[in-house]
């Protein structure tokens, strides 16, 4: 749906799917159009003097502020952190910018600092300047924070979408699904038989791991709202390639795959916060997988899929009966086709 | 006499069935000169001679066409004369006009009875020759790759006619001058027995008793048909059925039979004369019959589990002919497809995807151009409707009376589900075959595929596209990413089109559409016990003025549709929805909500309610029998679409209860509520009082046709059009249609377009003529029809 003019923003707009992209795509972009944000990518890659320097930002806005396997504290610096990864950048300084309501208690904005102090000293970041503000009660959801961060590139290659190639191996870093369950089951007070933890991690040491062993990485992704899927159409789309993705191939596990199937959720396209894909080509999937499963949070790596010849930009899921069937992106809100 | 010359231009179904060979006859007849030929358009004629002799001749055609050619126009204009000798018949010319898109394409039909009497003759040279064929039968849009319909343009070209063939096919008094598909056991299609790894086993005749032996003794054959692959097997096996049914993985859907003959099909259904040459007609569609019940019935009860119904059907293609000869028993003959995707087609591609269902494969060489399922049918109220349109009847045209839209060319791209695409030309609209689920890469590379084809077939520019407004349809994405400008045509709104289109109706009208799932959206306001303004719908009344403007006026009350598709698959989840719509969470309490889900189960269903977390309102009429089928405990799964409420359907028909439940109505900002929550009240007493289900599900039944009744009383407009794939249920259709007969409404069903979302299409693009929504033929860059 193009955006038009006497529309307002809706929630669907920030969730990852059609709406999103065509409000960046309408009303975003064309004022800001440049060959950085021109490239589909998570950060811009930008030549100081002699060296490649990576930047990016990110907001959090998360409810509940602490969830099970994590906080927004964790997630400010892990986010930043793991969209320089994205480019195989090592990520050096953050800036933390907090957006305070009042009313929000001073223990909760303790708690929230010690853990990204915490997870800056995990992944050898600076927070090296910062922001403060505060809005009137029932202007903000307690805290949000923006970090932006610069890390800098230690090799030459090119790690971007447009160096994915027909016949790349595509790995996935592990099971899918989890961060978003259990964000959703605590704020929602859902009680599941099996309990939820978020896969928040920071994945900067297996990507510099990765280099480290010789991989000629072609793309790199870290997977967030709009899950894995979501996360394949859009390489797809701004690659122009055909990805084929085996079904059976994706982890997802038990509890996040019951509590999908309560909700009516499907895993695929359920947010993640410690989570990437490699494009790798296909004679060296076998040396990353055993770089990845080195790393404790990489272990369950696995390599889900291939880019095929095709030519039509578009992500086929195949069952293990061979039956295939295309991602879409999802229109904003989950609903019902089925007629 | 004064000479002259007539340039004669013949539109309708005109190619490709015996027509330029009678003119050629007549013409002859009559002494006349000049010339015939196939254009994009139709059939061309040039004549020459005395005029009145010209008169009579014209109307020599117009009364004894070929047996199965349509004139939907002949125009005549005066030309200047010219020295010749004789009348002909020429190549068809590439240079002709092709600006217009009034050709038209004949559907594949059965073999006709002279074709079928030389392949059992043995002293005749296609004595037992698969593949025979005329032009009063055989292959058409499966082997068609381009317009005109000239043997070149088929994939019939791979075969070189030997001289007897060319012989009749050059020969003006035969069966078979000018018949494309035109050849013999010496220089046409071969066919061939191929195992797993697709190793020929045995070729021509040969292939055909193995195949039958290898049935017969248990096997599963994918069988290349008309339009694309079946998989066959034994339908007096249980064994074998079940096999099929586990390496298909559809547990539960009713699969179609073959018949040998009808008087094999008579032992095992009832017929009455409509479904009898609904059977016959060179369409051959599988045909929905009620079983008989008796002991002597030899089918196995896994072929149509709890289902009083058989969809059956007779051979239609000389390779069935043959085959079903030689089992002579009952098959099952089912899609050769993998779930969600279209029939294969090709052998290879057979080969490699249906490697784990079919232990033989029997091919031949004929390549079929384009997957056309088997087409469906039953009667309903003493009428013949399709519920899927492919193989048969599609692409014949409608006209739409009246039609023009500005003589713009719009393409409509249809639901996402049992999805067709049409495109129209003034009074001509073209609905593309059944292509299946939008969700597979295959119907998706289909659906591309098919709106080329209606392009370029018919040589149309779309100037518009007309779509759903469902965001989540790909159907609606291809419409919106497309540069063309395009209108979203809410889903009910085309089904209540698609039926009017059927009847070539304009005037003032009220249609009730049910059916499963439909993207509606409230302006302004959000849908009662939902956070969205978006509702799924599916019990819409509607009002059309006649004149320009449709209104939504009466629905179900919504209920929350708790995990949103997964819905759709769990029906005891609608009844949640519904329990809690009605008594809050007093439901969870409920034995009716207990017996359905384990405590922890309903916890997180409790909570999801509450804290509306997926769970969009819904006002379906096809969730509503979900529910109904899951508080009486007839179905748990729904394994494929309508399964829960056939059961719905099919046990209602055990009881003979005539009365209905209470229910209530509220007009809520002009739109008239059907609150079910009273009925919903009773339903439980009854169920707590032990009251039998099929007598409950006979209320309910009875309830909606009241539903229908009341509102439709209350709308006040005596035509009404009922759609939906809820109206394929046929006591609701039959029960309601004739409750508001019995009212003075005249009541219109579907007839050669399905009830279901195959019709959504159709529906697109006459409520596009019907509103004039294109019809500024000023507007720039149009294109115009001539
Ligand atoms: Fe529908
Ligand atoms: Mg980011
Ligand atoms: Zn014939
Ligand atoms: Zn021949």
């Amino acid at each position: 749906m193009p955006v038009t003019q006497d529309e307002a923003i809706r929630l669907g707009h920030g969730s990852g799917g059609v709406m999103m992209q065509h409000l960046l795509r309408d009303v975003v972009f064309p004022h800001i159009a440049n060959q950085w944000t021109s490239q589909g990518h998570d950060s811009a890659t930008l030549a100081i003097g002699n060296s490649k320097v990576v930047f990016t930002t990110d907001s959090f806005v998360v409810s509940p502020l602490f969830f099970p396997g994590g906080d927004i504290g964790e997630l400010a610096v892990y986010g930043t952190v793991n969209d320089l990864a994205m480019s195989g950048a090592r990520p050096l300084y953050l800036s933390c910018s907090l957006i305070l309501e009042e009313g929000l208690s001073l223990s909760v904005l303790e708690r929230v600092m010690q853990s990204m102090a915490r997870a800056a000293a995990v992944t050898g970041v600076q927070l090296v300047t910062g922001d403060t503000k505060v809005v009137e009660r029932g202007k903000g959801d307690g805290l949000f924070i923006n970090t932006s961060g610069i890390g800098l590139i230690e090799h030459s290659l090119e790690i971007a979408p447009q160096r994915i190639d027909s016949g790349d191996s595509i790995i996935l870093s592990g099971d899918v699904g989890r961060h978003g369950m259990a964000i959703m089951a605590s704020r929602e007070g859902l009680e599941f038989e099996m309990p939820l933890a978020s896969d928040c991690a920071p994945l900067q040491s297996p990507v510099l791991e990765l280099l480290a062993a010789g991989v000629e990485v072609h793309c790199l992704r870290d997977l967030t709202r709009g899950g894995l899927a979501t996360a394949l159409v859009e390489l797809a789309e701004s690659s122009g390639r055909e990805l084929a993705v085996q079904e059976a191939a994706v982890p997802v596990t038990e509890s996040v795959q019951g509590a999908c199937e309560l909700l009516g959720l499907d895993p695929f396209y359920v947010a993640n916060e410690g989570r990437f894909v490699a494009f790798v080509p296909r004679e060296q999937a076998a040396l990353a997988l055993a770089a990845l499963a080195k790393n404790p949070l990489t272990r369950g790596s696995a390599v889900i899929g291939n880019v095929t010849e095709g030519t039509h930009a578009q992500v086929i899921l195949q069952n293990s009966l061979g039956s295939e069937r295309l991602l879409d992106r999802l229109p904003g809100e989950m609903l019902p086709r089925i007629c | 006499m004064k000479a002259e010359r007539w340039q004669l231009d013949i539109s309708g179904l005109v190619q490709g069935v015996g027509f330029r060979p009678h003119v050629l006859r007549l013409a002859r007849e009559f002494g006349l000169t000049g010339w015939v030929a196939n254009n994009s358009q139709g059939v061309q004629v040039e004549i020459q001679g005395p005029g009145a002799t010209l008169g009579s001749f014209v109307q020599r055609i117009r009364q004894e066409r070929p047996p199965l050619s349509r004139i939907d126009a002949l125009q005549i204009s005066k030309l200047s004369l010219q020295e010749e000798g004789a009348f002909s018949i020429r190549q068809s010319d590439d240079h002709c006009e092709r600006k217009n898109a009034a050709a038209t394409l004949l559907p594949d039909l059965a073999p006709c009875e002279a074709c079928l009497r030389e392949m059992t003759d043995p002293g005749d040279r296609r004595f037992q020759y698969p593949f025979t064929n005329c032009t009063h039968c055989g292959p058409r849009f499966s082997i068609v790759e381009q317009l005109p319909y000239d043997r070149a343009n088929t994939s019939m070209k791979a075969f070189p006619m030997c001289s007897e063939c060319e012989r009749e096919y050059r020969d003006t008094g035969d069966r078979r001058f000018h018949a494309e598909p035109n050849a013999c056991g010496t220089c046409g299609p071969k066919l061939q027995l191929l195992d797993r790894q697709g190793k020929s086993i045995v070729t021509g005749r040969g292939a055909i008793t193995e195949t039958a032996a290898a049935i017969l003794d248990g096997a599963i054959v994918a069988m290349k048909s008309v339009g694309g692959f079946q998989l066959l097997t034994d339908a007096t096996n249980a064994k074998a059925v079940r096999r099929l049914r586990q390496r298909k993985q559809r547990p539960a859907k009713p699969l179609a039979l073959l018949y040998p003959d009808l008087e094999t099909l008579r032992k095992d259904c009832r017929l009455n004369r409509l479904e009898q040459s609904l059977l016959l007609n060179q369409a051959r569609p599988i045909v929905l019959l009620a079983a008989r019940r008796n002991p002597g019935n030899r089918i196995t009860a896994e072929v149509a589990p709890g289902n009083p119904n058989l969809g059956a059907m007779l051979p239609c293609s000389g390779l069935h002919h043959l085959l079903m000869a030689a089992v002579n028993t009952p098959l099952v003959a089912t899609s050769g497809n993998l779930a969600g995707e279209p029939i294969c087609t090709d052998n290879a591609e057979a080969l490699e995807r249906l490697n784990h269902i079919a232990d033989y494969f029997l091919v031949h060489d004929r390549a079929i151009v384009r997957p056309l399922d088997d087409s469906v049918a039953r009667v309903l109220r003493g009428q013949r409707v399709l519920l899927r349109r492919a193989r048969g009847y599609a692409p014949l045209p409608i006209s739409i009376a009246g039609g023009s839209a500005g003589g713009l060319h719009l393409l409509a791209t249809g639901g996402d589900l049992k999805n067709t695409v049409a495109a129209s030309c003034g009074e001509q609209v073209f609905v593309s075959q059944h292509i299946g689920d939008l969700q597979s890469r295959r119907s998706r590379a289909l659906f591309e595929q098919s709106i080329t084809d209606l392009g370029q077939y018919y040589r149309l520019k779309p100037d518009h596209i007309l779509c759903d407004q469902h965001p989540g349809y790909a159907s609606t994405r291809w419409a919106t990413e497309h540069a063309l400008p395009h209108k979203m045509i809410q889903h009910h709104v085309a089904h209540f089109f698609s039926v009017m289109a059927e009847h070539n109706y304009r005037g003032r009208a009220l249609g009730i559409c049910w059916d499963g799932t439909g993207y509606g959206e409230t302006e302004g306001s959000k849908v009662a016990g939902s956070d969205l303004s978006v509702e799924i719908r599916g019990s819409e009344f509607l009002t059309w003025d006649g004149a320009g403007k449709v209104e939504r006026t009466g629905a179900l009350r919504p209920f929350p549709l708790v995990g949103g598709e997964r819905a759709i698959r769990e029906p005891r989840r609608c009844a949640a929805g519904l329990l809690y719509t009605a008594m809050g969470t007093g439901a969870f309490g409920h034995p009716a909500l207990r017996n359905l889900f384990l405590p922890e189960e309903l916890r997180v269903i409790e909570q999801m309610l509450r804290r509306q977390v997926n769970t969009p309102a819904c006002s379906s009429a096809g969730r509503l029998f979900d529910a109904v089928a899951a508080l009486l405990g007839l179905a748990t799964e729904n394994t494929f679409e309508g399964q829960a409420a056939m059961a719905v359907e099919f046990s209602a028909r055990e009881s003979s209860r005539r009365g209905h439940f209470p229910f209530t109505m509220e007009r809520q900002e002009g739109l008239l509520r059907v609150d079910w929550q009273p009925m919903l009240v009773e339903l439980l007493h009854e169920l707590e009082q032990g009251v039998a289900p099929a007598d409950i599900a006979a209320a309910f039944q009875n309830t909606l046709v009241e539903m229908i009744v009341t509102t439709a009383t209350e709308a006040s407009c005596k035509q009404v059009f009922l759609s939906g794939g809820v109206f394929q249920n046929r006591i609701l259709t039959e029960t309601a249609a004739e409750a508001l007969e019995a009212r003075g409404f005249v009541v219109h069903c579907h007839r050669d377009f399905p009830p279901n979302d195959g019709g959504i299409a159709l529906g697109q693009i006459y409520y596009a003529h019907a509103m004039g929504i294109c019809d500024r033929s000023a507007e720039e860059g149009a294109t115009q029809c001539v």
